[in-house]
């Protein structure tokens, strides 16, 4: 059996090409992330689920130094891990952790993509340098 | 009849830190107090009092100590703008005529190390926490990082800021940190969130502070230096804009609530920006006072770079800013945070900021919070 998402409805799975669930407006267009009810923007109540675009590109980027305190769940044995927002272009600006922790090979601007990683004993979404894209820390 | 203005008339506060034994309530009454006294009146002649805590307990329980006396109190909870929405709700009540004499009150106590939140408590699911993805600190990091590619502000620049905070700090006997750092002893201390190190974030703490507010053509009774009030303003986030605790972000960039707010307080005051001779921005961490700078119109976006490398914003500078030290030097009880602010400014338009004192006899101040989930209160005050 493949391991539990950390919560239902964030992202398909199990899925060959898993993709982030979102929301849109059916009156103003405006997608959102998670999915939510109501439109943040025109206020409308008439919102129905989106499939998110799987690439984008990192729009800004962070790395968690310390052990967040609780309900942060990861592990005891801390690790510092990568935190930015990538732009799904045409859709929103997503917040996500990412695989790469080191600042020299991350950077503004940066080709991502929707990875599912282990998370304890579940799943979370993170994003990937995408192939090809990836910063080359020694030129950094 | 148009509505009164209002004044602050007496100002007190309890030194910010740590305080082994001593309650966050306790921290407000000792300001209430000390507030009380600079505007020479007794709490039995307070018409009505608005007071705030995040983790210190209910403030109207602080009656209890300074007076049965059947005033209306009451609590605020509106996080970073706890004191902001206070001294709002106070000086509505003076202008709407529900009373003469009024205190606002916040304090705090914290437990050391960065604020744990509950997802619930913002609407959020369980897992935006658990993932690791609902840290304050982080969301700072993201913003600066951003704002310093978009505008060419560089690490130089916040150690800058830093520096600044605790060489002010080192003046001011009510703040926590006192010992000045320097800029490079600020860039060497670990990596918190990249590109902020431990230095240059604030720290959550303990204190108090209390204003007492009156109608500003009554306020020669009390003070015989009032500092008028000029406006008051709270924001919440618009669709657009960039906020802490945001699992998603719209794609188009709005003003923040920052920019809201201090354009309506502007606006209201009948007073700009470049007649701020003082200001206090909230700096949880070196690149929010950078930012909050721009935002607050008190530069433009980029400006700042060169600002901090010509010392504009030191206390001898032509905009002195967190004179007192800010929260990088005070830290941050967040009920008093706020309040601490406008004590700072009250105090230098009175010409009573000792040692931290700006030069030049400054008549009009300005100060700004900024909170989650997006929310920020400014003020206006001249003399």
């Amino acid at each position: 059996m493949p391991a539990q998402p950390v919560a239902d409805g964030l992202f398909t799975w199990p899925a060959d090409q898993p993709r982030l669930i979102g929301s849109r407006c059916r009156e103003c267009g405006v997608v959102t992330f998670p999915a939510q009810r109501s439109c943040p923007r025109c206020t409308s109540v008439d919102v129905e689920e989106r499939l998110l675009g799987r690439t984008g590109t990192l729009y800004t980027w962070t790395v968690q130094g310390f052990r967040p305190k609780p309900p942060y769940a990861g592990p005891e044995e801390f690790e510092p891990y990568g935190v930015g927002y990538v732009e799904l272009p045409g859709e929103v600006l997503v917040e996500t952790r990412l695989t790469v922790a080191d600042p020299d090979r991350l950077r503004i601007g940066m080709a991502v993509e929707l990875v599912i990683v282990p998370f304890g004993d579940q799943v979370t979404y993170a994003f990937a340098p995408s192939e090809g894209d990836a910063v080359d820390a020694s030129r950094a | 009849m148009s509505a009164p203005e209002v004044a602050i008339v007496g100002i007190g506060i309890h030194p910010f830190g740590r305080h082994d034994g001593v309650s966050g309530r306790a921290m407000g009454v000792h300001a209430v107090r000390e507030a009380l006294g600079d505007a020479g009146v007794g709490w039995s002649d307070v018409d009505f009092a608005f007071g705030g805590s995040r983790d210190g307990g209910n403030a109207d329980a602080m009656v209890a100590d300074l007076g049965l006396t059947g005033l209306p109190f009451v609590n605020v909870r509106n996080g970073c703008a706890t004191g902001g929405s206070a001294l709002v709700a106070a000086s509505n009540a003076i202008r709407a005529g529900a009373g003469d004499l009024g205190v606002v009150v916040g304090f705090d106590k914290h437990a050391p190390g960065a604020f744990g939140s509950d997802p619930a408590a913002y609407g959020l699911g369980a897992w935006y926490g658990e993932t690791g993805l609902m840290v304050t600190t982080q969301f700072f990091a993201l913003k600066i990082q951003r704002y310093m590619h978009d505008h060419d502000i560089t690490g130089a620049a916040l150690a800058r800021v830093a520096a600044k905070a605790f060489r002010n700090g080192a003046r001011n006997p009510n703040a926590w940190r006192r010992r000045p750092l320097s800029e490079e002893e600020i860039l060497a201390a670990p990596m918190i969130a990249h590109p902020l190190t431990q230095y240059m974030f604030c720290s959550p703490g303990e204190g108090g502070v209390a204003l007492v507010l009156a109608r500003a053509d009554q306020a020669s009774r009390y003070c015989d230096r009032p500092v008028h009030l000029r406006s008051a303003v709270i924001r919440t986030r618009r669709f657009g804009s960039f906020e802490v605790f945001s699992p998603g972000l719209a794609l188009e960039r709005a003003d923040s609530p920052s920019v809201d707010a201090a354009r309506a307080a502007f606006a209201q005051a009948g007073i700009g920006p470049e007649e701020v001779a003082v200001a206090q921005v909230q700096d949880t961490e070196a690149g929010a006072e950078i930012v909050h700078l721009a935002e607050c119109g008190l530069c433009k976006d980029g400006e700042q770079e060169e600002w901090l490398a010509r010392g504009v914003t030191d206390i001898d500078g032509a905009l002195p800013v967190n004179t007192d030290g800010g929260c990088l030097a005070n830290g941050e009880p967040i009920g008093a945070s706020g309040l601490r602010q406008v004590y700072e400014v009250v105090a230098q338009l009175r010409g009573r900021a000792g040692e931290r004192q700006v030069p030049g006899d400054p008549r009009v101040g300005f100060t700004h919070v900024y909170g989650a989930p997006g929310i920020s209160a400014c003020t206006v005050l001249s003399r």
